[in-house]
């Protein structure tokens, strides 16, 4: 426990705030602790984490990406359009389709930063502009409700029901999202890719020096969080049940808010799946607590604002400090 | 072609505008080829009416940028700033409110904005913490806020003298032009020729350098962000007065386009470089790419498209000159 606490120090201040909020919302609703608010919160969560464990990756590499979320929407719309037109499908070509678009989407934002030296910023703000000011010119705007039943059909992969009657299920956005978060975790951890990823960002310089294939790596982390988004636009709209084109424009910056929070630098080099996963849930609870506790939905915004803005002081105000406080709490 | 290229690297002025200085050309070229009524002085009315939302804006993300941050709360800085006129307007009389009311109003947005400012180089000075993320939150915070305020409604119903400061002109420059060319001179002289301007290119060039020289970094940070926030205000009062409303959400969109901005204006992604004037070049050329296309019958969608396509342009070309540069230097060696 103490180790993990001093080699997981964002993570573990992020848990124990997620502990504290739980408990003060346990206390003052009584819907809050139950198993079936905590699949709903699962259930709730899967697009952001999908996108935050993307975005993750090529944090690490020491990039940065504005343009996933409006990737995503590409895909998604792009997706609708081609089972329209085969007439059918299902979920394989779906994913497989919709993967495809974001990576390519993602490969694109990596050619112009490695083809032309410009930093991924740039290369992103500037493709975050195009992509969304073309689909918005060619779709005009247009949103799709007639989707395949099997996109839009709610798939319970497991339901049971309490013995207080509530019921709890597993649906088919959590599966995805769990095999994205340990697709992405072993990735980082468990490849040589992943520990490459992690030294290009930390130095690319020193990288490139030991031998790092550094136009891989930029192609690697764009084309992971492509695909993520890809992924994410197709369970998204399976989630809202039809294809909005401007539905997703915006999203970027809450989840880029949430993966920093979970202790990904901004720079590169830093950052784990556990700790982006936190972040998004910690955003996530919030929400939902307040919405249990009753708060009008116009304040929900202000107060995720303010606890990411208290938890970024505290947590880069000396962590280490409030260390030795903090174990012997857990202890 | 060396000799020029020498002469070019030789002159930093001309340096700093070539890239928003041939995009001028460029759009300029085009949109005159392709439709008779773009060289007509009622283009460059319009894009006299617009350029100042965006511009001021865009002023308020460059200081941060320069010193290698980012303000992404600008908008709804503005936002909250004109929430605040509208407001105390309301209080004292609404339409039958005094200049002097309105005076005082925009006295206290720009407090408004300037402490949002405040706020957020605080926490960025003291904890170190990415400005990306404390603007970040800072904007999500300000959206809730003032969302809650309004309940997402609109604020409107303002005195008549608010009109010719949104729609009239003096000696045929628009007002807000006027008040956009006086706040672009302001900072292109706070950053040329003042002692904040000089501590904001050394803390973008290097932070830890800068306060090993004894310069007191935080408080330029402070400093800079502060002026920002204020800045934001600004141009709040000025959309206040050109829509006749507030409403927490207005300008949303522009957040990413200042920053697109400043890069088209030459401003160096990890701060340390970059000019006021080069980027009111930029703006104007973005302001008049979407003027033109709009007269070709686009919509704004497209043109938000082209903004892209032009920075990605602009930063593929300068990659090429650079190349060509290092050739030619190397081929004389």
């Amino acid at each position: 426990m103490v180790k993990f606490i001093r080699t997981h120090g964002t993570e573990s201040a992020l848990l124990a705030v997620i502990v504290v909020i739980s408990f003060v919302l346990s206390l003052v609703t009584d819907r809050y602790f139950t198993v079936g608010n905590a699949f709903d919160l699962l259930n709730t969560s899967s697009v952001n984490i999908i996108f935050a464990v993307g975005l993750l990756v090529v944090l690490i590499s020491g990039g940065i990406d504005i343009s996933f979320a409006v990737a995503a929407s590409v895909a998604q719309y792009g997706t609708a359009l081609f089972i329209a037109w085969i007439g059918g499908g299902n979920w394989a070509i779906g994913l497989i389709i919709a993967g495809s678009i974001g990576i390519g989407l993602g490969c694109l934002n990596a050619a112009l930063i490695q083809g032309f030296a410009i930093p991924s910023i740039v290369v992103s703000i500037s493709t975050f502009n195009v992509f969304f000011g073309l689909l918005m010119f060619f779709t005009k705007g247009v949103s799709i409700y007639d989707l395949p039943d099997w996109l839009t059909e709610h798939v319970v992969l497991y339901e049971r029901q309490l013995a207080d009657g509530s019921w709890i299920e597993i649906s088919l956005p959590v599966l995805v999202m769990a095999i994205c978060v340990v697709a992405t975790w072993t990735l980082v951890t468990r490849t040589t890719i992943g520990r490459q990823l992690y030294a290009f960002g930390d130095n690319p310089e020193g990288a490139r020096r030991f031998g790092v294939n550094i136009a891989a790596m930029r192609f690697i982390a764009f084309g992971w969080l492509g695909l993520m988004a890809g992924i994410a636009g197709l369970v998204q709209a399976h989630y809202a049940q039809e294809v909005v084109p401007n539905a997703l424009y915006g999203r970027e910056l809450d989840v880029l808010a949430a993966v920093v929070l979970g202790g990904a630098r901004l720079g590169g080099g830093k950052g784990t799946v556990l700790g982006c996963v936190l972040g998004v849930m910690l955003t996530q609870i919030t929400q939902n607590g307040l919405n249990l506790m009753g708060v009008s939905p116009f304040a929900f915004k202000m107060i995720v604002g303010a606890i990411i803005l208290i938890a970024i002081t505290l947590s880069n105000a000396r962590i280490e400090r409030l260390l030795p406080f903090l174990s012997r709490k857990g202890a | 072609m060396s000799a020029l290229i020498q002469r070019l690297n030789g002159a930093p002025f001309v340096r700093d505008m070539a890239g928003p200085g041939f995009a001028f050309l460029a759009v300029l070229i085009v949109f005159s080829l392709a439709s008779p009524q773009f060289l007509s002085g009622a283009t460059f009315g319009s894009v006299a009416f617009q350029l100042p939302e965006l511009g001021l804006l865009t002023l308020a993300m460059l200081m941060p940028i320069i010193t290698g941050g980012f303000n992404l709360a600008v908008t709804f800085t503005a936002n909250m700033a004109g929430l605040t006129v509208a407001w105390i307007l309301e209080a004292n009389g609404g339409v039958d409110a005094s200049p002097e009311v309105f005076a005082f109003a925009v006295v206290v947005a720009i407090g408004v904005g300037a402490l949002a400012g405040f706020v957020m180089g605080l926490v960025i000075a003291f904890t170190r913490a990415h400005p990306i993320l404390v603007s970040l939150s800072m904007m999500i915070f300000l959206r809730g806020l003032g969302e809650f305020l309004t309940r997402g409604g609109d604020v409107s119903g303002f005195p008549e003298f608010l009109h010719p400061i949104g729609h009239g002109s003096i000696l045929g420059i628009p007002v807000p032009m006027l008040v956009f060319l006086v706040c672009v001179a302001l900072w292109h002289l706070l950053l040329s020729r003042s002692r904040l301007g000089f501590n904001t290119y050394m803390i973008g060039s290097n932070i830890e350098a800068t306060r090993y020289s004894g310069i007191n970094t935080r408080r330029v940070v402070i400093l800079v962000y502060t002026l920002s926030g204020a800045m934001c205000a600004i141009a709040g009062i000025i959309m206040m007065a050109r829509f006749n409303s507030v409403r927490v959400g207005h300008g949303e969109s522009y957040v990413l386009i200042t920053v697109l901005a400043c890069f088209l204006g030459g401003v160096h992604p990890d701060g340390g470089f970059g000019k006021a004037l080069p980027v009111f070049v930029a703006l104007i050329d973005l302001q008049m790419l979407s003027s033109g296309l709009n007269i070709l019958g686009a919509n704004q969608h497209l043109a938000t498209a082209v903004w892209g396509l032009l920075l990605i342009t602009v930063m593929i070309s300068r990659w090429l000159v650079l190349r060509l540069r290092s050739n030619f230097a190397s081929s004389r060696r």
